[in-house]
């Protein structure tokens, strides 16, 4: 008797459990979920107030994605994304990389105090710059050009890589590289040769988290560009599929889900390591 | 022996003079490998947070070259301005609104997930979405659920028989509403983020210690009051400054659900610092709003270095 009464408490709580994961999941998924139904739906079928939404009535359609690819600037804005994308982050790790080596081992005291301050930048937001920086960006001649763009966004992918890779370079024995000094590399020769390639997870991990800050990034492209082709996707798609005349929904959310998937399927092998750093190494993983 | 190995170090030496006072000394190098990354963010950050205080003294415009100090003109303008005052009242009530709800959730999604359960990892991938995919596509996709003829949301709630047959609210067209669509989108973007800062705070507590506290007695509500809450508290910390930052300057769900509308309901800082000062071209006042978040990062960055130099010390 007693036993029973304990299984179906066991059973209840695990019925809530799995309920109150799939209701979560459901709220975080919902709008991923209408973006796929909507890019497969006839017209017909979308536009009817009468059909159930979450169900095709009408057979499955490639109509949308044939225009989100044929009609519109689309895969040209994954082309200038992927393009700024590449660039910036090779920017980041020709600047990243020697600075916070440079904190972790060669400045001392202050090295700290120095990676701490650089990770307060990461909290001066584009909120507060977007305007002087537009500025700064015109007097350079950059406006309007994907230029700008990778001007201006390793000031937000710099700090945190930074702060990323300190994090990274601590955990590397000083053995390692007395060793290679040892062996007659310079200073700067064992940082080449030996430090560099054992810390390719972490700089992959810098590699990863640069790359889909610059997908994300929406202000400062939204006050930089003009020019539709010269977009990237994360602002063409809103700006040119949104505020035109019609309301395409098929091939925008076509679109929204295509230039989604990806971010979200790699990053998903690197959170732990994204969280590590933003908290502040509080927390070690 | 002894002479051997100097004659090796002195030819070695001889070899690499110069380049060895650039590559061998670690106060030059060191120098000369951060001084990049300074350079750059002095010129690119620093730079123009100078230009923004500068600019919010001024009466500078986009497409004019004219430039003269108006001192706080600017300031006390906005001061006396009905709509800056609603945008500063929004900002800090759907600031103030969504971390509540997101720091709710997050620790309750946290808790149910820390149990292991068959396809963790799928649910893991489902709950993060919103916060890894690019916010201005994944806010479409509410645009699009929140729409006012085809509403799937309606829908639903209509044929669950919630709503009745007459009720389609249009949820960005009134301002209570479309108040209240901006803090559900904010909180589903959010909550990812709270809830994994949340799920490393509560693995990092050691088990020995909720152990013991299990065999003195101790119920589930007094390890959590006692044990887990006090012990996660500098995580939740570190989780409740960056989810002010994040929230008090992010617009772009703003941008694209409601462009601030209807009446200014959902309008904040900075979006009105967008439309004033870039879409309307008056950069020195734009930057003055967008001035008023100023005091709050401060804040927010004096308490992260507090944290910070307590781990160092820890």
């Amino acid at each position: 008797m007693k036993k029973n009464t304990k299984d179906t408490k066991q059973i209840v709580l695990k019925i809530a459990h799995l309920g109150s994961l799939a209701v979560f999941a459901f709220f975080a998924s919902l709008p991923f979920l209408w973006m796929l139904i909507t890019t497969f739906k006839q017209d017909a079928d979308l536009y009817n107030r009468a059909n159930n939404p979450f169900i095709f009535n009408m057979a499955p359609t490639l109509v949308h994605l044939k225009e989100l690819f044929h009609e519109t600037l689309f895969l040209k804005w994954l082309l200038n994304t992927a393009w700024v994308g590449v660039l910036v982050v090779l920017i980041t790790l020709f600047l990243a990389i020697p600075a916070a080596y440079s904190l972790v081992r060669l400045a001392g005291r202050w090295g700290e105090r120095l990676g701490i301050g650089i990770f307060l930048t990461y909290l001066v937001a584009p909120t507060i710059l977007f305007i002087p920086m537009s500025r700064v960006v015109a007097n350079l001649g950059l406006q309007d050009s994907l230029w700008s763009l990778v001007l201006v966004f390793p000031t937000f992918t710099v700090p945190f890589a930074i702060w990323l890779l300190m994090g990274f370079f601590k955990t590397i024995p000083r053995d390692l590289e007395e060793a290679a000094m040892i062996d007659g590399y310079s200073r700067f020769g064992a940082f080449i040769r030996m430090v560099i390639p054992i810390s390719t997870s972490g700089i992959l991990t810098v590699v990863i988290f640069s790359f889909t800050l610059v997908v994300q990034e929406y202000i400062y492209t939204l006050t930089f560009v003009t020019t539709a082709s010269r977009y990237t996707v994360s602002v063409g798609v809103p700006t040119f599929l949104v505020h035109g005349d019609v309301y395409n929904w098929g091939a925008l959310m076509a679109g929204c889900l295509i230039a989604s998937l990806p971010v979200v399927i790699v990053y998903n092998f690197f959170v732990e390591r994204f969280i590590s750093g933003l908290t502040l190494g509080a927390v070690k993983g | 022996m002894d002479t051997d190995v100097k004659t090796v170090e002195s030819t070695f030496r001889s070899r690499n003079q110069h380049l060895s006072f650039f590559f061998d000394n670690a106060t030059v190098l060191g120098v000369l490998m951060i001084a990049p990354a300074v350079i750059y963010i002095l010129a690119l950050v620093g730079y123009p947070l100078v230009l923004a205080f500068i600019y919010s003294f001024s009466d500078i415009t986009i497409g004019s070259s004219h430039f003269s100090f108006v001192g706080l003109e600017n300031i006390q303008m906005l001061i006396r301005d009905f709509d800056f005052k609603t945008a500063l009242y929004n900002t800090v009530y759907f600031t103030a609104v969504s971390m509540i709800i997101v720091l709710v959730l997050a620790k309750i999604l946290a808790l149910i997930l820390l149990k292991d359960f068959k396809g963790k990892f799928i649910i893991r991938t489902l709950i993060l979405m919103p916060y890894v995919a690019p916010i201005s596509l994944g806010v479409i996709g509410w645009l699009w659920m929140l729409d006012s003829i085809y509403s799937p949301i309606n829908w639903l709630l209509q044929h669950t028989g919630l709503f009745g047959p007459d009720f389609w609210p249009m949820w960005l067209g009134k301002p209570k509403l479309a108040m209240s669509a901006i803090i559900t989108v904010h909180v589903w973007r959010m909550l990812p983020l709270a809830t994994v800062i949340m799920l490393a705070g509560l693995t990092s507590i050691p088990q020995d210690i909720q152990d013991a506290a299990l065999v003195d007695g101790a119920g589930y509500f007094r390890r959590l009051f006692q044990i887990t809450i006090p012990m996660m508290l500098p995580i939740m910390l570190v989780a409740v400054l960056f989810g002010i930052v994040f929230t008090a300057t992010d617009i772009i769900i703003i941008l694209v659900l409601t462009r601030g509308g209807p009446y200014g309901s959902t309008q904040v800082l900075v979006s009105k610092a967008f439309y004033t000062g870039i879409d309307a071209g008056d950069l020195a006042t734009g930057a003055a709003t967008a001035l008023f978040l100023f005091p709050l990062l401060a804040a927010v960055a004096i308490f992260m270095l507090r944290i910070a130099r307590r781990a160092e010390i820890a």
